[in-house]
């Protein structure tokens, strides 16, 4: 088990899950997002490169209405 | 046609728009086309997990291909949080680096941290960003602005959101007369005639997000506000008749006149 925290929550998931996996576990898949790991930002060329470990912290953005 | 020129690029339309305090993406988009804007203001903000991912988000409703964005940085009150965040957006759009910086000093007023404005546009400018930056109507600190490097000053009218129209139109035309780069009014408009006194300043364009998306009719406000933007960029245009404090001057023939 992973323990790490998304989005401020606390979570777990069962194995290191790169960054696509990992979307598609949040029902994220094909969603335009940006991921930003433990403070930095994860390019999105690299998220099947890069997996999940026990405590990251992570942050999944999208734009919204702002002025 | 008259444009103006933002990092290179040129836009024919002065009105700029946020996209926030709409009733849903439908009224967002119906508003922006209204409106005529070609920039429009996001926010970037976590995504709510859990949510149907089927569900239509804001970058659909408004196509890149129609708009050019300007990911924000509202909300946040220190320069490393605004890096950060605009670092995200430019991520986020695939390496688009036009951006709206604004680090805000209290929640209550929204008023600009123009210090750690100065500090965030230093690092955004080096780090090849193309800075539109929110400030006070303060003229010193405009200068510095554009001095670092911002493509676009950005002072504000008053205070976001207040619909309190434009408090120092003296500041905002020393900041006109001493730029060498747009400057584009936001924050603190309230309705049409606010708009057109920004633009018969001689500013370049306006930005605007709650007077049109808190109007009873925010697709008519939005045309309102376009035909505003119009009206004062062509009387600026024109060059407007002298003020004459307290001399009349009749426009009729003061001779012929019956009964004399």
């Amino acid at each position: 088990m992973i323990e790490l925290t998304i989005n401020g929550a606390a979570r777990q998931v069962s194995m290191p899950l790169n960054m696509i996996q990992l979307l598609e576990h949040m029902q994220l898949g094909g969603k335009r997002v940006a991921i930003e790991r433990n403070g930095e930002i994860v390019p999105r060329s690299q998220y099947a490169q890069i997996e999940l470990a026990q405590g990251d912290q992570i942050e999944i953005v999208v734009a919204v209405g702002g002025g | 046609m008259d444009h103006f020129i933002i990092a290179g690029k040129p836009y024919s339309s002065r009105l700029l728009v946020g996209t926030g305090k709409y009733k849903d993406f439908d009224e967002t988009r119906r508003a922006v086309e209204a409106s005529g804007a070609q920039i429009v203001t996001v926010a970037i903000r976590r995504t709510n997990l859990g949510q149907d991912a089927s569900q239509p988000s804001l970058l659909d409703a408004l196509p890149s291909s129609q708009y050019t964005y300007l990911p924000n940085t509202a909300g946040c009150y220190s320069a490393d949080d605004a890096i950060r965040t605009l670092r995200l957006a430019r991520e986020l759009l695939d390496g688009h680096d036009l951006v709206k910086l604004e680090v805000l000093g209290d929640p209550k007023t929204l008023y600009p941290n123009v210090v750690e404005t100065l500090r965030a546009a230093e690092v955004l400018v080096k780090d090849g960003f193309k800075v539109m930056v929110y400030t006070s109507d303060d003229p010193i600190i405009a200068k510095q602005l554009e001095e670092i490097g911002c493509v676009a000053i950005m002072p504000l009218a008053s205070l976001i959101g207040s619909g309190m129209g434009i408090l120092n139109p003296w500041n905002l035309q020393i900041i006109i007369d001493n730029a060498k780069v747009p400057v584009v009014v936001d924050a603190g408009v309230g309705t049409a005639s606010d708009a057109a006194i920004a633009m018969e300043l001689g500013c370049d364009a306006v930005l605007m997000n709650t007077a049109i998306a808190q109007a009873r009719d925010p697709i008519l406000m939005a045309s309102a506000m376009k035909l505003a933007v119009e009206a004062g960029r062509a009387a600026y245009l024109a060059g407007r008749m002298p003020k004459k404090i307290y001399i009349a001057s009749p426009s009729s023939p003061t001779s012929g006149i019956i009964g004399t």
